[in-house]
Order: structure tokens, then C-alpha cells, then sequence
């Protein structure tokens, strides 16, 4: 990476032009939405933008209006990243036989939690595993909120959705969040992250590299929605940033194998902090609180010890 | 002037993708359809096609692929089969929707279960609706010109449809045959370089699949089958201009020895050539026998089908698919269709044959006809056939 991508961020310095317009449809508070609009002014407009199915493309789409003021395409659900490895391979075939000018061209495809690691994880492990150069940006707010609330693989344990209710006989989602960034790893690529749309500035610091990346780059950006999260609409930039300081959504990037805590916390604030303000966890009693800060401070402590072992 | 060369007709139709320069070839392997692509990643391998060839890990993400480049404007290619076509259902109808030109080869195969790698037309019936384009070949030189033929049409900026080869699979596929391959000149003559009206451009942002709210949805479907249908015009100046610099003339429907038929035979695709060897030798006998095959599939050319069918005592319609639980044959279904509103009708006496790659013989075609000519004579109109099926 070169350094001038490392430059400390300053809001004045951002670009003041919006590529993803004010306008669009989405419900106060909403952070995914954000996290498109903090994208672009960290990629600029020599950029195609590949869209799941999901919110993010039901609120910036509604034909006649389009919030993107990028080239932006929408197929299906499952398939944004084989979209943007066939941008990926058009532009990269056209450039070669003269048909277009030789340009530096970000192409980005993207999808909520739900499809990114349940329907869509098959497309993505094949575009990154082909070495396409492209960035692949997860926004999640941890449910398939655009259907209603609904369970993914990205629901963490003890939250209640439409699909993993609490009852007498539950306490909501019983599984673990899947590692996304994990998987992406495993895939030999050059740069996975994780980033907060509470931290934007890191963030758009992230999705440069990402950019500068040759060959397939993941970011997965938490993203709180407040309507899934049964929260006001004010707190979605408070929650982001306590769920990295309670280890919740820990902040790391992974550059050619190497991991790198780039928001640490050394001191972990309580898990209580982070789940009482949602109504998605308030079934949860003390005991399985604790028990979810215990599993997290595990995940983080092997976390920090993998980013330790980098630096040897 | 092109060349006869003896070739596979897949490998003929990797070679006619090479010769319309395809930029990306995005697609999965599925058999019949391998060598397709097996000898396009050849000749991308060997720098002989300057393309992207890109080996995705499923027909849904080679299709979902084909729609990025597409937008992305560069001229696209993939070929698959049965499941292959199955598992694509969904973006199938994406592409034509958002009316993105590309060609796909189908290697016509059945459709589990059980399975089964042989041919017949169900795969393709399953997608007929997808909103494409779709041309049914008979043969290794009809397969080769038609690729090029796709673009030339797909590409017209008053048609912007997908389109797919439907050839069957290993009858055509994996079987030699003499191919005249074009000369460069004639595929320049002939296909001018891909010039899209949209595409994703930074310097021209568009937004590719927006929502389509009840407001809308309907007026892009009532637009997207007005180009579907009109797209024959294209089609049928497409094929003149091929009759013009290659010398092939080709229409929707083909005739043969149709004349003075009582009875024709109504058939699509590789069997139709065995069916024109067992008419020949009927003839010989006397009999008033010809074919009708159809080679377009859709649009539907429901004018020639009227035209040609319209003044006959029996149509024997061939069908290579069953709808299951339903009418019988989708061909025929639709070949009644067409009729229906005429004042003299022939009778459409139908047969199901060569399912899952059952061989369907001369003998069977005789076998036909002879159902065909008692019906003609007076007898009740027989319900549909499963030619050979064993009780």
C-alpha cells in the first residue's frame, strides 16, 4: 500500500460531492446508507457499483429517480459479485483490444448480510478464488431487514428477528455470527477488512486500499439499522462504535495474510452498554449476557493474538 | 469465400464465437455442452481469441457474469445444457429484461429426474418464456452461421435481446460435419463491431435494474414483447444479408418437398433431418408427405405457421418435450394455437418422441404418418403419443 492512502482524514478534506444522492428512500438512522455515501467519496466517480437485491437497492432505485450518480447495475440477489467479476472481465477485455481508453476503474459488488454470506457466498468465494480485480463491500446490518427482520448468517447469537424470535423456548438467533472476513481470507486475497460506518474515516481509508488492491479486496462494513435493531433512529452511529468497543464487530484489516487491529480497545467496554439500547436483545437475562461477552472477548483475544503474531 | 472444413459442431460453434471476436466467455461446464467451451478456453489460451474467458463456479454466476459484461458493453458469449439452463432460470429472465445482446449455445438436453445427459427439448421448453430470443439449428453449418447471425441480430439497437442456439445435444453436438467456415472478410461484411446505445460508463453514469414499481412494470413488460415480436423483422433482414454474403438462405420456417402435401410432418431441430430422409422414402412410395420444421422458436411466427400449415389435411407435430400433467407437447400446444383461428383447420395429431435421447428412427416417422394418414381418411383424432414408450 502506498502511504499517501494512510493520510489522516479531516471532514473539510472529503470530496464535497455526493455520489450517492440525499433523497433516496431509506428510514431515518439508516447506516447502510451512509456507508454508500462515505464509499463513494473514498472511490470517486471512476466507479461501477454492482447491487444485491436487498435495501440499499429498493431505497436508491425506484425507477425514475436513481440516487447513484455512478454507473450502477442491479441483477439479482445471490449474484452481485459474478456480476461485477463479468464488469470486471468487459472492461478488462475492452481496454486490451483498444475498444475503451486504459483507465484505473473501481468496480464494486456488494450486498447486505444476507446476501453476502447466505445466498450470495457461493458467487463471492468464486469471484474472489478467480482473482478478479474488484472490491467486494458487505454492508451489514445483520438481518434481512429489507424483507422484514429475518434471520442471516450475520444475526449474532441472542438476537431476535422475525425468524429466530424469543419465546419460551428460545432466546433468539442460536447460532454465531459467520466470519466473513475470515472466509475471505482463506481465499489468499490481498486485502479483507472490517470497518464501522460509526468510524468513517477508517472506513473510507479501508475501501481506498481496497481500490489500490490488485486482485479482489473485501470489505465488510457493520452498518446498524435501528428499524431491525428496535432502537431510535439517533443511536445507529452510537451502537456502530460500541460494538467495536465492546468487541461485538472488532476493526482489523488483513493485507497479504497480515492482520492488523486498526481500532484497538484495550480496554473493552461492557456488552450491556451495546445490547440494552436494542430491542432485539432485551429477552437476553444477566447470565446470557455474560455469556455472549465471554464468547466475544474470546473471538477478540484470539483476534489480538493473530495480529500480534503479524507484527513477529 | 470460407472454407469446408470437417469439424465437431461444437467446435464449429466455438470457432463461430471466435470469428464474431467475442471480448468475454463466461461460462460452466455441463455435457453436452464442454467442448463448446473447452475449445473457446483453447483459443483464448492459445491467443488466437483475445477474450476474457471466465471459468465460474456455477451456470447461475456464468449467466449473472454474462449480464456485467454485457452492461459493461463488451460482446459476450456462454453456452450450457439441462441443468445448466435450469439453475440460470432466474437471470435468464434478468437479461432479457434489461435487454442485454449476448448468445448462448444450448446443448439440448432432458432434465432430471432421473438424470439423465441425453437429449431432448426439455431444458429449453422449461425457459421458453425467459423473454429471449431462441432459434432451434439442424445442423453443424446452420449452427455456425447462426452464432453469428445472434449478434448480428441481438446487437440491432431495435432489438437489444438476448438470444440462444438451441442444438441438440450430442446428435449435433458431438457428431462431425462438414462446415464452410466464413472468411474474415465475410464476418466483417457481415457484423459490425458491438456498438452499445447504454452501457456502464463512468463518464455517462446510468443506473442498470432499478425498481419497477406497479407504475412501470408493466408498460417494460408490454415493451419488452413488442421488441420480441418485432425483432423478426430483424431477423429476416439478418438472414437476407447472410444470403447475400454467404450464400445460405435460411427463414423461419423450412419447407421440404411440402408442395403438394396432404400431411406434413411438423419438427424442430436435429431430428428433423432424419424425418426428411424418411419423407424422401415415402415419396418414393407415393405418398403427399413434406416437412415443416421450425427454426424460430421465439418470437413465435405465428403468421408462417397459419401460412404453411393452414391448407393441409393433418399436421403430425413432433415434439421433443412433454408437458407434464398438461396438453402434451408445447410445440404442438402452441402450432394449435396458431391455427385456431382459421376457418379450415388441418388436424394436429401429436407425438412425443425421443425423450432422454431415445432414438427416434425412420421407421418411427413412418409410423406416424401412418396415424396421420388415418385420421386424414376419417378416423378419430388420436390423444397425444410417447412414440416407443413401453406399457
Amino acid at each position: 500500500m502506498s502511504s499517501d492512502l494512510t493520510n489522516v482524514f479531516a471532514a473539510k478534506m472529503l470530496p464535497q460531492r455526493e455520489l450517492f444522492s440525499p433523497g433516496h428512500r431509506a428510514c431515518q438512522g439508516c447506516a447502510p446508507a451512509l456507508a454508500m455515501r462515505y464509499m463513494l467519496k473514498a472511490l470517486g466517480p471512476d466507479t461501477i457499483v454492482c447491487n444485491s437485491t436487498g435495501c440499499i437497492e429498493i431505497i436508491s432505485s425506484s425507477y425514475p429517480e436513481s440516487a447513484w450518480g455512478v454507473p450502477w447495475i442491479h441483477v439479482a440477489f445471490e449474484n452481485s459479485a459474478a456480476v461485477a467479476a463479468g464488469v470486471e472481465a468487459g472492461l478488462k477485455a475492452m481496454m486490451r483490444k483498444g475498444r475503451i481508453p486504459e483507465r484505473r476503474i473501481t468496480v464494486v459488488g456488494q450486498a447486505g448480510d444476507g446476501g453476502t454470506m447466505d445466498i450470495g457466498i457461493q458467487a463471492i468465494s468464486g469471484a474472489l478464488e478467480r482473482g478478479h480485480d474488484m472490491i467486494y463491500l458487505c454492508y451489514d446490518n445483520e438481518a434481512y431487514m429489507n424483507t422484514g427482520i429475518q434471520r442471516s448468517s450475520g444475526t449474532p447469537w441472542g438476537a431476535a428477528t422475525t425468524t429466530s424470535p424469543a419465546g419460551t423456548q428460545s432466546f433468539g438467533q442460536h447460532t454465531w455470527k459467520k466470519n466473513l472476513a475470515e472466509i475471505a481470507v482463506a481465499h489468499h486475497i490481498p486485502y479483507v477488512a472490517t470497518a464501522c460506518v460509526s468510524y468513517p474515516f477508517d472506513f473510507m481509508e479501508k475501501m481506498k486500499k481496497a481500490a489500490a488492491a490488485r486482485g479482489p479486496a473485501l470489505v465488510h462494513v457493520f452498518a446498524p439499522c435501528p428499524t431491525g435493531w428496535r432502537c431510535p433512529s439517533n443511536l445507529a452511529i452510537r451502537l456502530g462504535r460500541l460494538a467495536v468497543q465492546t468487541a461485538a464487530f472488532p476493526l482489523y484489516e488483513v493485507v497479504d495474510g497480515k492482520y492488523r487491529i486498526t481500532q484497538n480497545v484495550p480496554h473493552l467496554k461492557p456488552l450491556e452498554l451495546y445490547l440494552k439500547p436494542q430491542g432485539r436483545y432485551r429477552h437476553l437475562t444477566d447470565d446470557l449476557i455474560a455469556e455472549l461477552q465471554q464468547k466475544l472477548r474470546e473471538r477478540y483475544a484470539a483476534l489480538v493474538a493473530k495480529a500480534e503474531a503479524s507484527q513477529e | 469465400m470460407g472454407t469446408r472444413k470437417g469439424m465437431e459442431v461444437s467446435i464449429g460453434i466455438a470457432e463461430a464465437a471466435m470469428m464474431a471476436d467475442v471480448d468475454v466467455v463466461s461460462a460452466y461446464p455441463i455435457t453436452p455442452q464442454t467442448h463448446v467451451v473447452e475449445h473457446l478456453s483453447e483459443l483464448v489460451a492459445d491467443g488466437v481469441l483475445d477474450a476474457e474467458f471466465v471459468p465460474v463456479e456455477s451456470e447461475h454466476s456464468a449467466m449473472s457474469a454474462c449480464c456485467g459484461s454485457v452492461a459493461a458493453g463488451a460482446r459476450t458469449f456462454t453456452a450450457t445444457s439441462s441443468q445448466g439452463l435450469a439453475l440460470m432460470h432466474e437471470i435468464l429472465f434478468i437479461a432479457s429484461g434489461m435487454r442485454l445482446p449476448m448468445v448462448m449455445a444450448v446443448a439440448n438436453r432432458s432434465l432430471s429426474a432421473p438424470i439423465s445427459i441425453w437429449n431432448d427439448h426439455g431444458d429449453v421448453m422449461a425457459n421458453r418464456d425467459t423473454g429471449w430470443i431462441q432459434v432451434f439449428v439442424e445442423n453443424g453449418q446452420e449452427a455456425f452461421d447462426h452464432i453469428i447471425w445472434s449478434y448480428r441480430v441481438a446487437e440491432d439497437h431495435g432489438v437489444l435481446l438476448p438470444i440462444m442456439v438451441n442444438f441438440d445435444g450430442f446428435i449435433l453436438s458431438h457428431v462431425v460435419e462438414p462446415i464452410e467456415v466464413w472468411s474474415p472478410e465475410e464476418v466483417k461484411q457481415f457484423l459490425p463491431p458491438y456498438d452499445p446505445p447504454y452501457r456502464l460508463d463512468v463518464d455517462n453514469p446510468w443506473t442498470f435494474g432499478p425498481v419497477g414499481i406497479p407504475d412501470i412494470y408493466l408498460e417494460t413488460r408490454a415493451a419488452h414483447n413488442e421488441a420480441l415480436i418485432d425483432s423478426q423483422k430483424v431477423m429476416e433482414k439478418a438472414w437476407d444479408e447472410l444470403h447475400e454474403v454467404v450464400g445460405r438462405k435460411y427463414a423461419a420456417l423450412e419447407c421440404y418437398k411440402t408442395d403438394d402435401a396432404d400431411i406434413v410432418f411438423l419438427t424442430m431441430g436435429g431430428i428433423s433431418e432424419t424425418c426428411m430422409t424418411s419423407v424422401d422414402q415415402m415419396r418414393d412410395q407415393g405418398k403427399k408427405v413434406g416437412v415443416i420444421r421450425l427454426r424460430m422458436w421465439r418470437p413465435f411466427p405465428f403468421a408462417e405457421v397459419a401460412k404453411e400449415l393452414g391448407g393441409r389435411k393433418v399436421v403430425l407435430a413432433v415434439d421433443r418435450c412433454l408437458s407434464t400433467g398438461g396438453p402434451g407437447g408445447p410445440v404442438a400446444s402452441e402450432i394449435k394455437a396458431a391455427l385456431y383461428h382459421l376457418d379450415k383447420r388441418p388436424h394436429v395429431v401429436e407425438f412425443i418422441a425421443g425423450l432422454g435421447g431415445r432414438d427416434v428412427t425412420i421407421g418411427n416417422f413412418m409410423e406416424m404418418y401412418d396415424k396421420g394418414a388415418a385420421v386424414a381418411a376419417g378416423a378419430a383424432l388420436p390423444p397425444y403419443e410417447l412414440v416407443g414408450v413401453r406399457e
